[in-house]
């Protein structure tokens, strides 16, 4: 039975919605693991860091296993600075999402996160001799290469992670865009980002929604959804879905992906219950089908997409 | 200018053919990197890059001009498909290339296992950007020289040659994408070609311009418009971090950056100081003439500043994507 992961919070919350939102996740859902902290930008960190203990605590209380997200950049002394916290020994397990936190943990037991880039089995065994007991595949790993990597990962006794909900996180840089775009630099952002709990949309010249600011980040304006795809990826080894926060009732998605999961819902139901949990992005499941990232190729398991609409409208 | 302090930089050059490998190593490079036909590196483009025989040749002719070789394999083999991958590592090796420019972990594992003796060099695409991350690819690959992310100042690339045990090469002139290396779907998303698997950004064939009734070129990469140019205004090729967008209900703005291209020759001298020993130049796309004018001016400069004497840089900025040029965040934290 495939485990429910919900993936680190990828924008700049207000710290009480941060909180309460950890918090209603312990008390109400049947999500096993949950990814907490600044994946994204170091000068959010300490936003929130005088409630993470506590979060903590209560879903660990909760019967949840506690994840800490580390940064996906590091670069300035600062992001050096957290991820040496991070990785002090006696701490908790980590989700790495750059090398440089590899280089303290010496081998020591760790979680491979998705911008650690592990593409293939011959990083995903090096990775499991360093430490790596459970691997987040990247974003755009088709499904014949989760499926490669699934018999890989089986032999060595790795856990395997795909996210399947949620906006798909697509590039990061040096510069923030969310100052930018505020004529603003990142050392005196005066965090704008926090305006955006979705991130701040991009839409082309005629208008089309593309893409999704995020501080550093650059995520798709649509919405990964693989709920028509959770048994083939079950099938091939992924032992873990993840969920990726957004600002909709994400304990309502959690519920649906879990009913899908347990052959309690089927998927077609399961599409009108998430456009209309969160009816501001469209769906998006082209990488897994080895497609254009932004693309919603319909399974056989799929109602037409009238059908679709009619019932999100209803 | 206290030349004492400076070594001579190696200037590395690229080289997208046989033809202008042979016009680096002419112009006066140093050394120049190349790729194999195929998803192996992150030039994949039609008309591009070296057969296993070709590379041997050029090999010989670089080596017999006293230049060297440098072969880039530094795209991300998807599971299942590592052939191409491991099969280009073993051209290489036989090719008697001088370093192997990689990426990704399990083609590092592959190279470090099978030639012990190949000198591997940490592609940019790794993202390899704090001393800790560089020192990690150092231990366990034996890498003896990283190319650093475009996403450091000069204060901090010298900070970090402290800190590490290998060479640094840095990129000086070019076009630059925004994103960190490596770590960018943004062309998989929008045409299902990845940069990481794929090795190809914003492919030409996903490339479409239309003309709309007041004579203004808009240019689309898949379904998506990326930018629009006025009758007469040269039109950039089109790439995500370049377009122009709308932010809420803002007037069309260059989001990530404008199309400018990298030239750090101002900082030269700094960098050699910061303790530099590559100078990278990007472009294996571009024509024979581009390159051999920028490696020829690039040879001058160099040269120059290590004679102790200012250089005159006016060529080189003709040469950048519509004349506009940026120091990107080599110069000041204020670019982040």
């Amino acid at each position: 039975m495939p485990a429910l992961a919900m993936g680190p919070i990828l924008y700049n919350w207000p710290v009480d919605a941060w909180r309460d939102f950890y918090f209603r996740l312990a008390d109400e859902t049947a999500v096993d693991t949950v990814y907490l902290g600044e994946v994204v930008c170091a000068k959010r960190a300490p936003l929130f860091a005088p409630v993470v203990e506590a979060v903590a605590d209560r879903l660990t209380r909760a019967g949840k296993q506690v994840v800490r997200a580390t940064l996906a950049q590091v670069a300035t002394t600062v992001d050096r600075q957290l991820i040496a916290a991070a990785t002090e020994p006696g701490g908790p397990m980590i989700e790495v999402n750059d090398t440089s936190a590899l280089y303290h943990l010496g081998g020591r037991p760790f979680i491979a996160g998705p911008f650690l880039n592990v593409y293939n089995e011959g990083a995903l065994a090096f990775l499991a001799e360093q430490g790596a007991a459970h691997v987040v595949l990247p974003a755009e790993l088709p499904a014949a290469s989760i499926a490669a990597m699934g018999r890989h990962a089986d032999r060595l006794g790795v856990a395997l992670e795909v996210q399947v909900y949620g906006r798909i996180p697509l590039a990061i840089s040096a510069r923030c865009y969310h100052a930018r775009a505020h004529g603003r630099m990142k050392d005196n952002c005066r965090f704008v980002c926090d305006g955006d709990p979705d991130g701040m949309v991009l839409k082309t010249l005629d208008d089309r929604p593309f893409l999704i600011v995020n501080g550093i980040q650059t995520l798709s304006h649509a919405c990964l959804n693989l709920v028509h795809e959770l048994d083939d990826l079950a099938a091939a080894g992924v032992t873990t879905f993840r969920l990726s926060p957004q600002s909709c009732d994400m304990v309502a998605v959690a519920a649906v992906f879990r009913a899908v999961a347990d052959g309690l819902l089927d998927a077609a139901e399961a599409d009108d219950r998430l456009a209309r949990i969160w009816p501001d992005a469209p769906f998006a499941n082209g990488f897994y089908h080895q497609s254009e990232g932004h693309r919603w190729m319909p399974q056989p398991s799929s109602k037409p997409q009238e059908v679709r609409q009619a019932a999100a409208a209803s | 200018m206290p030349t004492a302090e400076m070594t001579r930089p190696e200037l590395v050059c690229p080289a997208g053919t046989p033809a202008g490998l042979r016009t680096a190593v002419d112009a006066g490079a140093d050394a120049v990197y190349c790729g194999l036909q195929g998803p192996t590196n992150a030039r994949n483009f039609p008309g591009l890059n070296f057969t296993p025989g070709e590379l041997a040749d050029a090999v010989r002719y670089a080596h017999g001009h006293g230049a060297k070789v440098l072969l880039a394999v530094n795209s991300f083999p998807p599971a299942g498909r590592m052939t191409p991958w491991t099969d280009a590592i073993d051209a290489g090796v036989r090719a008697r290339v001088d370093a192997i420019i990689v990426a990704d972990i399990g083609v590092a594992c592959y190279a470090r296992d099978t030639y012990p003796d190949q000198r591997l060099h940490l592609s940019v695409q790794a993202g390899a950007a704090s001393p800790e991350a560089i020192r990690y690819f150092c231990r366990a690959f034996a890498i003896r020289r990283v190319v650093l992310p475009r996403l450091l100042t000069v204060a901090e690339i010298k900070a970090v040659h402290d800190e590490i045990p290998c060479e640094i090469e840095a990129f000086v002139f070019g076009n630059i994408g925004m994103m960190v290396e490596g770590r960018c779907a943004l062309s998989s998303y929008a045409t299902g070609r990845s940069t990481n698997m794929d090795g190809v950004c914003s492919p030409a064939s996903h490339v479409r311009y239309s003309e709309d009734a007041g004579g203004a070129l808009l240019t689309r990469l898949g379904d998506f418009a990326i930018d629009c140019f006025a009758c007469g205004q040269k039109a950039g090729y089109p790439v995500i971090c370049k377009g122009r967008y709308r932010a809420a209900d803002t007037a069309p703005a260059y989001a990530f950056e404008e199309p400018v291209s990298l030239n750090l020759t101002r900082l030269l001298p700094d960098l050699m100081r910061a303790g530099v020993t590559a100078l990278k130049i990007e472009g294996r796309q571009r024509s024979r003439a581009y390159v051999k004018a920028v490696v020829s001016a690039f040879r001058d400069a160099v040269d120059t500043f290590l004679a102790g004497r200012e250089a005159d840089l006016a060529d080189l900025i003709a040469l950048t994507e519509g004349g506009r040029q940026t120091e990107g965040a080599f110069a000041s934290k204020t670019w982040r």
